[in-house]
């Protein structure tokens, strides 16, 4: 069975390590922030200016002063900090935060990633994702397989404008986990019950597989 | 130095056709509210905005956007005004999409007197079309200018006589780098207090780069996305 978007968030949140300060963009990645693994603790920035994010406040407490990058209500951790937008990407652009999370429409087995406009259809805007793309070490992908159209949007060569250039490392779909390296996907896991052939069938770009493909423990 | 003026109408007074603005916020976050109506009111036109997001249809710099003041924005997202999109899409309003962080610096860089700098973000994307690039620590950046306003109206939380201004939580965001950036800033408070009211150690913005500073008269701090969760 394909993961839901629920299934993508609790695998990426497998990745995340003790001690990491972790940014994560709008959509599936923001699931992520409930599926931090027992034991470990992460920080969350938000590019508009808060790190130390917190869950949703409740009903009634909301905050127009705080929210997040999604211009969602949200609340401050215990420690948790604010600052201006320049402060915000110097610690993106600096390398201080250990972890991107985004969405995507496409990515290239460059590395490459698109998910800003769709030329004549679609222009809102690349927000924080070019600074956070072209400064992070470590980028995880989280996306559809396919469009709506069922066509892939794992490809050799991205068709839409970029969003930056040779910088995913990692992606996460409802089908399976790919690692980039040496300009190829490389398959590293399925989701439960889906197979090899159907990532297969599914990823238009180079796709190496090895023997043994292990399916993805949730 | 009194940098206190009675209303808005004394704030904005000076703003003519063709200047360009820069206003604070982030959404719909921070933004300076009474300023944007007076400017609805005032009717200048072919205006340039410099602001990271574009308002909403009915709220924030969309006021404007619908009024048809504005002839150019330079912003890094604008997905939550129809308007706008209609405008740009049929080239009735000029957009320069920027990098969030880019715009960011490039507005600190305009108040710090800092011309341009080199930047990763935006690397071999349309973004880098026509700016210089130079490999630093093995690595392309593009240069980015620095950009500057005739007015940089922001919004604080609070605000002395002597225009030192303090933010409250994310509704800081742009407004401390645009207010270094304006040849004339317009600072709008939630609380104006006397100087010496405000602690010289909590001061986000020092009174030096605010001319005029004022109470905003009313503040509605729309909600973009209302998010919460039931008690249990």
């Amino acid at each position: 069975m394909a993961l839901d978007k629920v299934g993508i968030a609790k695998r990426i949140a497998q990745e995340l390590q003790d001690g990491w300060y972790v940014n994560l963009g709008i959509g599936i990645p923001t699931l992520v922030a409930n599926y931090i693994p027992e034991g470990i603790e992460v920080e969350f920035q938000s590019e508009n200016g808060i790190l130390g994010m917190g869950a949703f406040p409740f009903e009634g407490e909301e905050d127009a002063d705080l929210i997040n990058a999604g211009k969602q209500t949200i609340t401050a951790r215990k420690g948790a900090s604010f600052f201006d937008s320049a402060t915000s990407f110097a610690m993106i652009r600096g390398q201080h935060v250990q972890l991107t999370v985004l969405g995507a429409m496409e990515v290239s087995q460059d590395g490459d990633i698109a998910n800003w406009k769709i030329p004549g259809k679609m222009v809102k805007g690349m927000g924080g994702a070019m600074d956070l793309v072209a400064s992070a070490d470590n980028i995880i992908v989280a996306m559809m397989h396919s469009n709506k159209a069922g066509e892939s949007k794992i490809l050799k060569k991205c068709t839409l404008p970029l969003t930056g250039v040779g910088c995913v490392k990692k992606v996460v779909t409802e089908l399976a986990v790919l690692e980039i390296k040496q300009g190829k996907f490389h398959l590293l896991e399925r989701a439960p019950g889906v197979s090899v052939e159907e990532i297969i069938s599914k990823t238009e770009g180079d796709l190496v597989v090895p023997e043994f493909v292990p399916e993805m423990v949730l | 130095m009194n940098k206190v003026v009675n209303n808005v109408e004394e704030a904005l007074k000076g703003i003519e056709d063709n200047m360009t603005l820069m206003v604070g916020g982030f959404g719909l976050c921070g933004i300076p509210e009474n300023s944007i109506a007076q400017l609805v009111k005032m009717g200048k036109k072919n205006l340039t905005c410099i602001s990271n997001n574009a308002g909403v249809d009915d709220f924030g710099l969309g006021l404007l956007l619908q009024n048809k003041q504005v002839k150019k924005m330079i912003s890094s997202y604008v997905g939550e005004n129809d308007e706008f999109e209609r405008q740009m899409l049929s080239g009735e309003l000029e957009v320069d999409l920027i990098p969030q962080g880019s715009l960011a610096e490039r507005c600190r860089a305009g108040g710090a007197g800092i011309p341009a700098f080199f930047t990763p973000a935006g690397y071999g994307t349309e973004v880098a079309e026509g700016k210089e690039v130079r490999v630093y620590n093995g690595k392309p950046h593009i240069l980015e200018t620095a950009l500057t306003a005739d007015f940089a109206i922001v919004k604080a939380w609070k605000g002395d006589t002597e225009g030192n201004l303090i933010y409250k939580a994310t509704a800081r965001n742009f407004n401390p780098m645009m207010a270094t950036a304006g040849k004339i800033t317009v600072a709008e408070v939630e609380e104006l207090v006397e100087a010496g009211e405000l602690n010289p150690n909590d001061i986000h913005t020092p009174g030096i780069y605010v001319q005029r500073i004022f109470k905003g008269e009313k503040f509605e701090k729309r909600i973009e996305q209302r998010t919460v969760q039931s008690k249990k």
